[in-house]
């Protein structure tokens, strides 16, 4: 286990290197990751390890790459993504423009679930969906919208639990163990890179999707970046967080209406 | 907040035949315990409630639900929901993460173990049941290091003695319990 002296020093050491500010993540996790990485890499002290940070960008991304865990899923929690298919997307419906920003979005599973959804409600064509991460590397999968075809058995189960009724194997084309998804639901993303932690609100939108991206943060950070989602959301727009996540004890919570029991919170002031 | 503040923290950990201990278990512990105990169980996603909603039942000590950055308190019962790891910050709060699963396992009992032996150190005193897989015996070994205690379910009396016999191969436990007398070791803490 790295001692906290020394994730200290590596926090400190990595802001003045590259600007990137890790001091808000949750220690647990953090500390848990790094251990990790040394591990993983085979680093038998810490100085060494701090320095290959420290002297190469190239190992510095890996060590962002893997502080910042992007496992991600379609249709990940199905019953999540029913209730937007029945409750929320109808609402939205009702708008002449629909955008949605998804932030942490990994390698993209979510938005593209979220493609789907929005075409089989008839909104596409009025919908945007912005796509942002710390990271640049899972953008550049996100825009791809290639995934591995092992994993589309279970995605495809997601997916009929999240309500829907079509042959999901449809939606895209199966080449050399890869599932590459129809362009027409990349041409209605937009990929950024954004970070919750040092950028501002770039825009406004009707729903904000942050799911299991908050639980790296410490309470003080994720306040910060509630309130970041808070400044980005139209009146009466939904956000949308992880099963286990929550606005609960936040500074935003008075603002917002929670959805039954479900990780959706409408702003209603 | 000061007798709210965690001194002391139980571990249950197990998988296969696990929950059978469980709810023999579970009946017998005092209310008004001076420590929290986290649960971690191998279950398959989804059946979340079911398992809480189980235990609740089973024990009049209060069972509280785990959200990310939930706080612990003295006298409850948390259990490691589904499809994510569980951590602890050294303030007693609880923090989820769902990265890769480790020993195949989301929530994995090595992760949970280990981090509360960087978090709580020598008051940690974790409780090792039935399963049938290793997990869970390296996290035993790190509390072990870092001078917490260590109590293993007899693998002769174990539903699945596969974990518990693992474990027993890494470390020294403190002690070897049957199942009849594991409540009574936690009500002596
Ligand atoms: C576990 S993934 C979540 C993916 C997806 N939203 C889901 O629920 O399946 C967490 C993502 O958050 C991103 N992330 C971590 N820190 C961030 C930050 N400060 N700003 C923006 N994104 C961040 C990571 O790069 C990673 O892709």
């Amino acid at each position: 286990m790295t001692d906290e002296r020394e994730l200290d020093l590596l926090i400190n050491e990595v802001y003045e290197y590259y600007g990137y500010d890790f001091s808000g993540y949750s220690q647990a996790s953090f500390g848990r990751r790094i251990s990790r990485l040394m591990e993983v890499d085979g680093f038998k002290s810490f100085a060494d390890f701090l320095s290959k940070v420290r002297s190469e960008p190239e190992y510095f991304k890996r060590m962002v790459e893997e502080i910042t865990v992007n496992v991600t899923e379609m249709f990940r929690d199905p019953a999540f993504y029913r209730v937007l298919r029945t409750t929320i997307l109808p609402e939205l419906a009702t708008k002449p423009f629909i955008r949605i920003w998804h932030a942490g979005c990994s390698t993209g599973e979510e938005v593209y679930s979220m493609a789907i959804m929005l075409e089989e409600a008839n909104l596409m064509h009025k919908a945007l969906l912005y796509a942002t991460d710390i990271n640049p590397q899972v953008l550049e999968t996100a825009k791809k919208g290639i995934f591995p075809l092992r994993m589309m058995k279970e995605y495809s189960e997601n997916y009929v639990h999240s309500g829907g009724k079509n042959d999901f194997s449809g939606y895209y084309t199966a080449n050399y163990g890869f599932a590459k998804f129809n362009e027409r639901f990349t041409e209605k993303m937009v990929f950024a890179q954004h970070n919750l932690v040092s950028d501002r609100s770039f825009n406004e939108f009707d729903l904000i999707l942050c799911r299991n991206v908050l639980i790296y943060f410490d309470k003080q950070l994720q306040d910060h970046a509630l309130s970041l989602f808070d400044e980005s959301l139209a009146n009466l727009g939904y956000l949308a967080l992880g099963t286990k996540e929550s606005i609960k004890f936040s500074s935003i919570q008075k603002k917002y209406q929670q959805h039954d029991r479900d990780k959706i919170w409408k702003k209603i002031k | 907040m000061e007798e709210n503040q965690v001194k002391k923290l139980v571990l249950i950990g197990g998988s296969a035949g696990s929950l059978e201990v469980l709810m023999h278990v579970l009946p017998e512990l005092s209310t008004g315990l001076a420590f929290p105990i986290v649960i971690v169980l191998h279950r398959k996603h989804s059946d979340d409630l079911t398992l809480e909603e189980l235990i609740a039942m089973k024990t009049l000590v209060p069972v509280k639900e785990v959200e990310d950055k939930t706080v612990m308190t003295n006298g409850a019962i948390y259990i490691v929901p589904s499809d994510y790891h569980l951590l602890f910050e050294k303030d007693g709060t609880l923090a989820l993460d769902a990265s890769e699963k480790v020993n195949y396992s989301r929530p994995s009992i090595d992760v949970v173990f280990e981090s509360a032996a960087d978090a709580f150190g020598p008051s940690v005193i974790a409780i090792l049941l039935s399963g049938s897989n290793a997990d869970g015996a390296f996290g035993c070994s790190r509390i072990k290091e870092n001078g917490g205690t260590i109590i293993i379910q007899d693998p002769k009396s174990a539903g699945m003695s596969y974990m518990p016999s693992s474990a027993i191969q890494m470390v020294e436990p403190d002690m070897v319990v049957d199942m009849d007398e594991i409540a009574s070791v936690i009500n002596r803490i």
